[in-house]
């Protein structure tokens, strides 16, 4: 039975790891890609990123000052009655969170820019539910801050530009963004779908680990692709130079119109911040970072 | 690898001597604005400090209110870009001598400031916590309804490391 003060709290708790450590796999691939560099002054950007992670982790403080929105990816077993409003619960965790870790008041009314105070507001934070089969509960946190999410585009590009229009679109963003969205970057890509899935898509496949290959054998040499043309601009990290512009690509599809194209790419920034819950024991649990 | 110590305020020769590649710490005091604090300043209100010589810092901390005053828990580089409209402008008005941001700026905008002997000092973006463990103190903040986009005046020892990535002759790194 999972009640709403198991839940707040796992949220809290995801929140909280989320901000002051990295998942296993992109300390991995960061740690690669700093031995591969040999310019002075890509060595000392990740020396930097490394520092500060250690440094984060130990005192407890968020990694990066732009502590960001939150996405929540929830799958949710439709025979898991849940005797409470999951979207209120998480609002309530993202407040508490706010306070306790602290992080920063980024959400602000679109408009007249007014701020909430407490990183929560309309559709934030967003909230994405998919109801799947038996007792499931399965809660993936995404945090993006403004650096990265600014960097996002989407293309409606046309069906007979065939698929490698898709390494076009990766490279000419990168190219227009540099050293802005904080590189070495992960790169989600969603193909398909429409304007919002494409968009979605691109958002849920950075949940994925770097270091697992994309099963769809088609997919995973597309990735590859994009990383070489991607490698090859020579950005490098913090856009200062060197040889590692991008960590990894991650692309997912959907099936789509005739008539259209959707591609929406997705940066995410270095200090690449997600968080897993999965019921554990009867219990929702954090089991990343 | 040699890190050049500088002290705040910086003079005409410090920033003239600087090249890009050097890489450099900062010990004294410096100043925080971004986009709010620079539309204010931009559009003629009076700001409440001298920066002439001084060293801006684009960030919005993360700060927390304690009982012995304002505590820097992270305070990491926002995107100077951001600012490109209105950057040359804010240089000119403020006479800042550095500014220390990440991703630097528009090319027309870098031009702009190496005439104006001001230059761009990048620091690795993300790198928050380790920001915040080399600022001693927070020394005022102006414009505090700004939230984190307020003047926060921090005094900052081992600042960096800090890449030159734009000097006043007119090189850049970013268009390398």
């Amino acid at each position: 039975m999972i009640t709403e003060t198991n839940f707040k709290g796992a949220i809290v708790e995801m929140l909280t790891k989320a901000e002051t450590e990295l998942p296993r796999d992109v300390l991995i691939a960061l740690r690669k890609a700093a031995k591969s560099e040999d310019g002075k002054i890509a060595k000392i950007n990740y020396e930097t990123m490394l520092k500060n992670l250690d440094l984060a982790k130990k005192s407890k403080a968020p990694i990066c000052q732009d502590t960001g929105t939150f996405t929540f990816f929830i799958k949710l077993g439709r025979e898991l009655k849940l005797q409470f409003d999951i979207t209120k619960a998480t609002t309530e965790a993202v407040k508490t969170a706010t306070l306790n870790v602290p992080l920063r008041a980024n959400v602000v009314d679109p408009l007249t820019r007014a701020p909430s105070l407490t990183n929560t507001g309309k559709e934030q934070p967003a909230l994405h539910v998919e109801i799947t089969e038996g007792k499931e509960l399965q809660v993936d946190l995404l945090v993006k801050g403004a650096g990265t999410e600014n960097c996002g585009r989407l293309f409606m590009a046309q069906p007979a530009d065939g698929p490698d229009v898709v390494v076009r679109v990766v490279r000419s963003v990168l190219e227009e963004v540099r050293g802005r969205p904080c590189p070495p970057n992960i790169v989600g890509v969603g193909i398909g779908g429409s304007i919002e899935t494409a968009a979605l898509m691109a958002k849920r496949v950075l949940l994925r680990p770097l270091d697992k290959p994309n099963p769809d054998l088609e997919l995973a040499s597309l990735e590859r692709k994009i990383e070489e043309a991607a490698n090859r601009l020579g950005t490098g990290p913090m856009g200062l130079g060197g040889k590692t512009t991008l960590l990894r690509v991650l692309v997912e599809k959907a099936s789509c119109h005739t008539a259209s194209l959707p591609i929406a790419v997705a940066l995410q920034c270095w200090p690449a911040r997600r968080a897993k819950a999965k019921i554990l024991g009867g219990k929702l649990k954090v089991v990343e970072p | 690898m040699k890190i050049t110590k500088l002290k705040t305020p910086l003079s005409e020769k410090d920033a003239k001597n600087l090249r890009v590649g050097d890489v450099i710490t900062i010990d004294g005091v410096i100043v925080t604005a971004r986009d709010k604090a620079y539309a204010k300043i931009t559009s003629g209100k009076k700001l409440p400090i001298d920066l002439s010589g001084g060293v801006i810092y684009h960030c919005g901390p993360l700060v927390k209110r304690t009982s012995k005053g304002w505590k820097v828990i992270s305070a990491g580089p926002t995107t100077s870009a951001r600012m490109d409209s209105i950057q040359a402008d804010f240089v000119k008005r403020t006479k800042t001598r550095a500014l220390i941001g990440k991703g630097g700026t528009g090319k027309e905008v870098a031009e702009k400031l190496a005439k104006l002997d001001c230059v761009y000092l990048a620091f690795t973006g993300g790198a928050g916590a380790l920001a915040a463990s080399q600022v001693e103190g927070v020394e005022d903040v102006f414009w505090k309804e700004l939230g984190p986009e307020a003047i926060w005046v921090l005094r900052v020892k081992d600042f960096g490391p800090l890449v030159v990535a734009i000097d006043t002759t007119g090189n850049n790194l970013y268009e390398k």
